[in-house]
């Protein structure tokens, strides 16, 4: 009998327990996965919480309903890898041998990486919308907003999910207006970034929408901590933005556990081969999702489109042969405009997001780099899509791991460099 | 490709005054960029191109700001005070490698 362990059960984990099941016989391969969470998060369902769209039970099931079939789950914390025996140390002591690791232990906002970020004021003036409590606590605050200044902040990338921080603009854009305080809030877009986003194209049109929305934005700031008592953002250049509210995304840091393995780099991600997937220092160790240093974005698309990868590439391992799929960077991301609407952005590696339409050349249905009310529905009907089709690692129709260049817009100059 | 001479040197840049090939680099060079910058270079400036050149020739890439702490012992503050206004940018076009790419 052969050991595959997958740590962490998020939603690349839960998606690799499921394709594997299906290809490893149960008689030859037990596979395990571990995770400390009793519960399974819809985590792109946290943004819709402070605006009331979606309550604690459209984003949160029990373990027990999310864990596929035939899978040994064990509900506790890992104390450690020890790679070079080939097991995974548990808190009580236990020792876990594997064959094959899989690490899918994501990351997670660390708000004590900024000087006075969790200070008194924390959970208060000073939230985060990237946990499940950190949502409901924003929900709660929201409900008491008479006005004011409203700073959406970036600390510093790579972050989960690149575009939240600007839907959650938008979305209190709209939400504000309907409460009638759209006037007497001024919303603030904070970021390290040169511009609203991470790339050229996508950015522009953004910028532009924030504009329109009757946002500012700073940019180019590094903070360098949190002054309660002003109520303020401190950079390292000694800027400062005031604030009555604070919604910040705090550094995105790997597991601990990660750092106790001596596995991974300054921001605790896994050194990773970014089209086979397989660990730098030791073959027999995989990592998916956001717990890898990938350069693409840290999103459960990417996740999904990883896990086809990762999947031929485990059954290739298995068998000795060279690691053949591999993976192009391939991100899907709605991005919430508020009022009904939403854009749609498609992108890997190599090309940066593009107008154009998805995933059929003229058809669409779907708008890219495009406000659409279609785009919305999309992103509305993708909590089912989550629960129903992604964890199990059923296939979604049109939509591969590899992008596809139909139906985008790309300049004539990028196409002949294309590989 | 704007071609220039530095510290007279003549060197490849791209629009925005990045070297684009490092072997036109030298310690000359670095002094004449960093001038550019309205930068005179130090033991303190040294140590910190030294950790960008040694570790991008084992990264291939310019090391974030977190990195800059922890691996190269360099604090923020420091690195705001040795290079005003976005110190990795500017500490990497003098020490001759491109401009780190943003985040995805």
């Amino acid at each position: 009998m052969k050991n595959l362990i997958i740590l962490g059960a998020g939603t690349a984990g839960t998606i690799m327990a499921s394709h594997l099941r299906k290809k490893l016989a149960k008689s030859d391969w037990t596979i395990t996965m571990v995770d400390r969470a009793t519960h399974h998060d819809y985590q792109p369902g946290y943004l819709f919480m402070p605006f009331g769209i979606y309550s604690a039970d459209d984003v949160r099931r029990p373990m027990k309903r999310t864990v596929p079939h035939g899978i040994d789950f064990r509900e506790t914390d890992v104390d450690r890898i020890d790679a070079e025996a080939n097991r995974v140390l548990l808190p009580d002591g236990t020792a876990l041998p594997y064959d094959v690791l899989i690490i899918a232990t994501g990351v997670h906002p660390a708000p004590d990486q900024v000087e006075g970020m969790v200070n008194g004021d924390w959970r208060k003036n000073v939230h985060e919308f990237y946990t499940f409590e950190g949502a409901q606590a924003l929900a709660g605050r929201l409900k008491s907003w008479q006005g004011g200044k409203l700073v959406v902040h970036i600390c510093e990338m790579p972050i989960k999910c690149p575009v939240a921080p600007l839907e959650f603009c938008f979305l209190a854009d709209a939400w504000l207006q309907k409460q009638g305080l759209r006037d007497k809030t001024e919303i603030i877009y904070v970021t390290p970034m040169s511009g609203a986003f991470t790339k050229p194209v996508a950015s522009g049109i953004l910028g532009k929408l924030l504009d329109e929305k009757r946002i500012s934005v700073v940019h180019d700031f590094a903070i360098a901590r949190v002054d309660a008592e002003k109520k303020a953002i401190v950079s390292w250049d000694e800027k400062e933005v005031s604030y009555d509210l604070l919604v910040t995304v705090p550094p995105n840091m790997g597991a601990e556990m990660i750092e106790r393995s001596g596995l991974g780099d300054e921001l605790n991600y896994v050194p990773t081969d970014k089209h086979t997937l397989q660990s730098k220092a030791h073959p027999n160790i995989f990592v998916i999702g956001d717990a890898t240093d990938c350069p693409t974005s840290k999103a459960g698309s990417v996740a999904h489109f990883e896990a086809e990868v990762l999947t031929e590439n485990i059954l290739h391992f298995i068998a000795g042969e060279p690691l053949r799929s591999r993976f192009d960077g391939h991100a899907n991301c709605f991005i919430e405009s508020g009022h009904g609407k939403a854009f749609l952005l498609d992108f890997n590696y190599d090309q940066e997001p593009v107008t154009g339409t998805f995933p059929l050349p003229a058809v669409g249905p779907m708008k890219l780099l495009g406000e659409s009310r279609l785009n919305h529905l999309g992103k509305m009907a993708f909590k089912w899509i989550y629960w129903n089709v992604l964890l199990p690692g059923l296939p979604i129709p049109f939509i591969g791991h590899q992008m596809s260049r139909l139906g985008k817009n790309i300049p004539p100059q990028d196409l002949k460099t294309a590989a | 490709m704007p071609t220039k001479n530095l510290a007279g040197t003549p060197v490849d840049t791209n629009d925005e005054g990045y070297l684009v090939n490092r072997s036109q680099w030298n310690k000359d060079v670095a002094a004449a960029l960093a001038a550019e910058e309205g930068i005179t270079l130090t033991d303190g400036h040294w140590k910190v191109l030294d950790f960008i050149d040694a570790d991008f020739k084992e990264k291939g890439a310019v090391p974030g700001m977190r990195r800059m702490n922890k691996v190269g012992n360099i604090p923020t503050k420091d690195l705001y005070a040795l290079f005003p206004d976005g110190p990795i940018k500017k500490a990497a076009k003098i020490s001759g490698y491109p401009k780190p790419v943003s985040c995805v």
